[in-house]
């Protein structure tokens, strides 16, 4: 089980990296942000952490995980949504 | 177990999108899209671990919701200028959720013995609370709360050194016997935590950059090592993919200084001030009206905008001036080196949100073989980027990195408070060309007292 997440883990670092270099400097904002947001994806961890129930304490640390991942997806996204909605493309100007 | 099915299945899927997601970042005109994409791969990812059985979700929706709106009132709030602090923020929280998660798992399973699990948890709480502390330290040091430039102290790296060694042997004994360790375990997340600032502290302001990208790296492996602590795919893929992207940045970013990452990470750059003797020669300022009178000649101007733009939060100016001399008939072109600001694209975002086209935004390579016929390089706020010194003299501590040639240019007009040298430390010949005037002000004003110039003409 844990050879095959290992070897998951080595794809997806390879498919990472074939998709952003491809990313021209201008959208290097954008990327990062966004990247960021799914960096939040730990939130499906915080969750299951938070909602088992095993301890008062677990509950906590899984609810405050939580609220933390929350942050960082939502605000994430948005920020880059609203940045990508700020590049426009000449010839809008007369 | 039909439900495990679907809920697996439909990480696969939320996997499938981010990686669509972030192939379409690659293109402005799917950008957005592209983001969008992956938003809602990280919604399906939500609901389908919601669908666990068993889970109590009264606090998970609490939390959820607090989260949801600070994350937009952040997001909305927030000023273009103070995005840079704002992603280290972000990120930091990304990476503390990851060690939450595994100390939670942790406290829970409690491992007699040495197995990938408690591998993983070590791994996760140590990268976790860097990513943490160290994104805190780059958010204050970007906001301003602490100074910007490097915090040195005697031995730092000694210090470090030692930190660093005693975390890895006290990880190398908790890994032992996890179970019979709590103490140690939590010992080891303290230094790992005392260790993020001290590894953020000596690096400078311009610097940031690297440090950004390298910490976004950061929190996707975190993630990615949370993924291991409980054998989750989709974090694993995902955390990847970040690592992977902060990685490259990171690279990129280097490269753009011709400095190596050690070099960035523990040069202390910039805190001692080298080349002890200033530069000789004249320096010609001008004063804002005969800067009117170059630009309404000039046919082809490129703006070079550097940090001081942004923190004079000049762009929407710089913006008006461009179209007024478009409109005078001169091409304009905004030349942006890949270090300018503070995180990587901070003035192409800067710009954007001043309604730049895109297609006006270009890099040095671009402009630099074609710099002998532009008439006017107009210096915004820039500094480090635009020294001649990078190129001619190797004894300069910015020897090799590719700058923007605007010496090259017929006249370039520098626009700068004062001839204090850069965050480097450096002194620029370039104030000292024949062909350079220096325009002594704040970004914004001068420029505003340019656009008034043209528009009284008009």
């Amino acid at each position: 089980m844990m050879v095959m997440l290992l070897f998951i883990f080595v794809l997806a670092m390879f498919l990472g990296f074939e998709l952003i270099s491809k990313v021209p400097s201008q959208l290097h904002t954008p990327l990062m942000s966004g990247s960021n947001a799914i960096s939040g994806i730990t939130i499906v961890g915080a969750i299951i952490a938070a909602g088992r129930g095993d301890t008062v304490f677990t509950v906590i640390l899984g609810v405050l995980a939580v609220f933390l991942a929350t942050i960082n997806v939502v605000g994430g996204y948005v920020v880059t949504d609203r940045m990508l909605g700020m590049f426009r493309h000449g010839g809008r100007r007369k | 177990m039909n439900n495990r099915v679907i809920i697996e299945l439909t990480y696969i899927t939320a996997a499938v999108l981010f990686c669509f997601g972030i192939k379409m970042l690659s293109s402005p005109k799917t950008a957005r899209k592209g983001n969008l994409v992956s938003a809602f791969g990280m919604l399906l990812a939500v609901v389908a671990t919601l669908l666990y059985k068993g889970l109590d979700l009264r606090w998970i929706v609490a939390g959820m919701a607090l989260g949801a709106v600070t994350g937009v009132l952040a997001a909305r709030l927030v000023q273009m200028t103070a995005m840079p602090q704002m992603v280290a923020v972000f990120n930091g929280f990304g990476g503390a959720a990851s060690l939450l998660v595994a100390w939670s798992e942790y406290h829970i399973r409690q491992p007699e013995r040495i197995g990938l699990m408690p591998i993983a948890v070590a791994a996760t709480v140590i990268i976790g609370a860097v990513t943490f502390t160290g994104s805190m330290i780059a958010y204050a040091k970007l906001a301003e709360r602490i100074p910007g430039r490097p915090i040195l102290f005697p031995h730092q790296h000694l210090v470090n050194a030692v930190l660093g060694i005693t975390a890895l042997g006290c990880t190398v004994i908790f890994l032992m016997s996890p179970a019979a360790h709590y103490g140690l375990f939590l010992f080891v997340m303290l230094i790992a935590l005392v260790l993020g600032i001290l590894l953020v502290i000596p690096i400078g302001g311009a610097d940031m950059p690297v440090v950004i990208c390298l910490l976004n790296s950061y929190s996707g492996l975190a993630a990615a090592a949370a993924g291991f602590v409980i054998l989750n795919n989709v974090l694993i893929v995902s955390g990847a993919l970040v690592g992977a992207s902060g990685i490259i940045l990171t690279r990129i970013m280097c490269k753009a200084m011709n400095r190596s990452l050690a070099n960035v990470l523990f040069g202390g750059f910039g805190a001692v001030r080298r080349g002890k003797e200033g530069y000789r020669g004249e320096v010609k300022s001008l004063s804002v009206e005969d800067a009117y009178y170059l630009l309404e000649a000039a046919r082809s101007v490129i703006f070079v905008p550097g940090y001081g733009m942004a923190a004079a939060q000049a762009q929407h100016v710089v913006r008006e001036l461009g179209e007024l001399l478009e409109s005078n008939g001169a091409e304009v072109k905004y030349c942006i080196h890949p270090i300018a600001g503070r995180m990587p694209g901070h003035m192409n975002v800067l710009l954007a949100e001043a309604n730049v086209p895109y297609e006006q935004l270009v890099e040095p390579e671009d402009v630099n073989p074609i710099m002998d016929t532009v008439d006017v390089a107009v210096v915004i706020g820039a500094n480090d980027v635009v020294n001649p010194a990078a190129r001619d003299e190797p004894g300069s501590p910015l020897y090799g990195m590719p700058i923007i040639e605007v010496d090259r240019a017929r006249t370039c007009i520098v626009i700068k408070r004062s001839l204090n040298p850069g965050f480097a430390g450096v002194d620029n010949p370039l104030f000292f060309k024949p062909n350079t005037r220096m325009l002594f002000g704040d970004a914004k004003e001068v420029v505003s007292a340019l656009v008034a110039e043209f528009k009284e003409a008009a």
